[in-house]
């Protein structure tokens, strides 16, 4: 007799087009009007007259929020895997997968916009550009985040590798526990215990969200900041629900 | 010496202007852009690429909704 007998995988049932928060206008409507806020906000009110940040302060409210959104994303994605586990409906796996893209592709963003930041914030002129760029490369929060970001390449690469349903599904949830797991020592942990260029190092202002810090941010750009947040991230679940409902689509039509 | 006089005061004030550069430990911000209202026209460009990113997936929103009353159906 098997120790564990997995529930039956429910395949037809529960891959319903139903209606749902999927079509509600309302929050794609929130999330517009909030960008545009952002953007207009974003380059037209006073921000604190800072030595070497200058003008690129407001990168706080393009930059940090893809990292913002990302973390929202694999968090929604996570829960997903975890529903999937409990349930073993297919629909959650779906879920899962594809807000985990969005958020790889939010990560992406957030990683790049960060190499295009620093290398007008902390290269330093008067170096030659190795000796600036050695400096650069051994930060560990660009260190973390590109562990980070591969770990959860390789819940992509996991999850198109195994062409049984059941068994894909089941392995790239726990996986996709694991990868989450991983994401608070990678970019949240080991970045505030070493020294870096990066705002929450130790000897940045002692550590602690330097986004969230009520200390650290200015209340002028929290106006735009927050609003930012909310709106980039409500953007990235609209796409990623166009993607759910795509492959929901593809789903029932393989299995009709 | 008319030429001379136009010479030296140009050096003078060339002097001048250097002195006030050294002297202007104000951080550098785009205030001279935004006199000029300049900043508004990149406003424009970047509100422009939003619009059409949002329209573009506004679009992607509709076709797939069309797709899902298809299959219902």
């Amino acid at each position: 007799m098997p120790l564990f007998t997995p529930p039956k995988a429910e395949l037809n049932g529960p891959l319903t087009v139903d209606k749902n928060y999927m079509h509600k206008s309302w929050w794609k409507i929130t999330s517009v009007v909030l960008l545009l806020y952002t953007f207009i906000g974003g380059f037209l009110l006073d921000v604190p007259h800072l030595p070497a940040l200058q003008e690129t302060i407001r990168n706080l409210y393009f930059h940090v929020c893809m990292w913002f959104g990302m973390m929202i994303l694999f968090t929604v994605s996570v829960v997903n895997s975890i529903r999937y586990l409990r349930t073993f409906k297919m629909k959650y796996d779906i879920y899962a997968r594809q807000f985990a893209t969005v958020g790889i592709v939010f990560g992406i963003l957030g990683y790049s916009t960060g190499a295009i930041w620093m290398s007008y914030t902390w290269a330093d002129p008067n170096n030659p550009a190795f000796d600036s760029f050695s400096a650069i490369a051994r930060e560990p929060k660009l260190i973390g985040a590109a562990i980070a970001l591969l770990i959860y390449f390789a819940y992509m690469v996991l999850r198109d590798s195994i062409n049984d349903m059941d068994k894909k599904a089941r392995i790239s949830s726990v996986y996709n526990i694991f990868a989450y797991a991983m994401l608070f020592p990678a970019i949240w942990i080991i970045p505030r215990l070493l020294p870096s260029l990066h705002p929450g190092a130790p000897e940045s202002g002692g550590g602690g969200n330097p986004a969230l810090d009520t200390k650290d941010i200015d209340n002028r750009m929290r106006m735009v900041f927050y609003p930012a947040v909310l709106g980039w991230t409500l953007l990235g679940v609209w796409i990623t629900t166009l993607k759910i409902r795509l492959s929901l689509l593809k789903e029932k039509k393989m299995m009709s | 010496m008319m030429n001379f006089k136009k010479i030296t005061s140009l050096l003078a004030l060339l002097l001048v202007s250097v002195i006030g550069f050294a002297q202007d430990k104000k951080v550098e911000m785009a205030d001279l852009m935004r006199s000029n209202g300049r900043i508004y026209v990149v406003v424009a460009v970047v509100l422009t690429i939003l619009i059409g990113l949002i329209l573009y997936v506004l679009r992607l929103d509709r076709k797939i909704s069309k797709l899902e009353k298809e299959a219902k159906s």
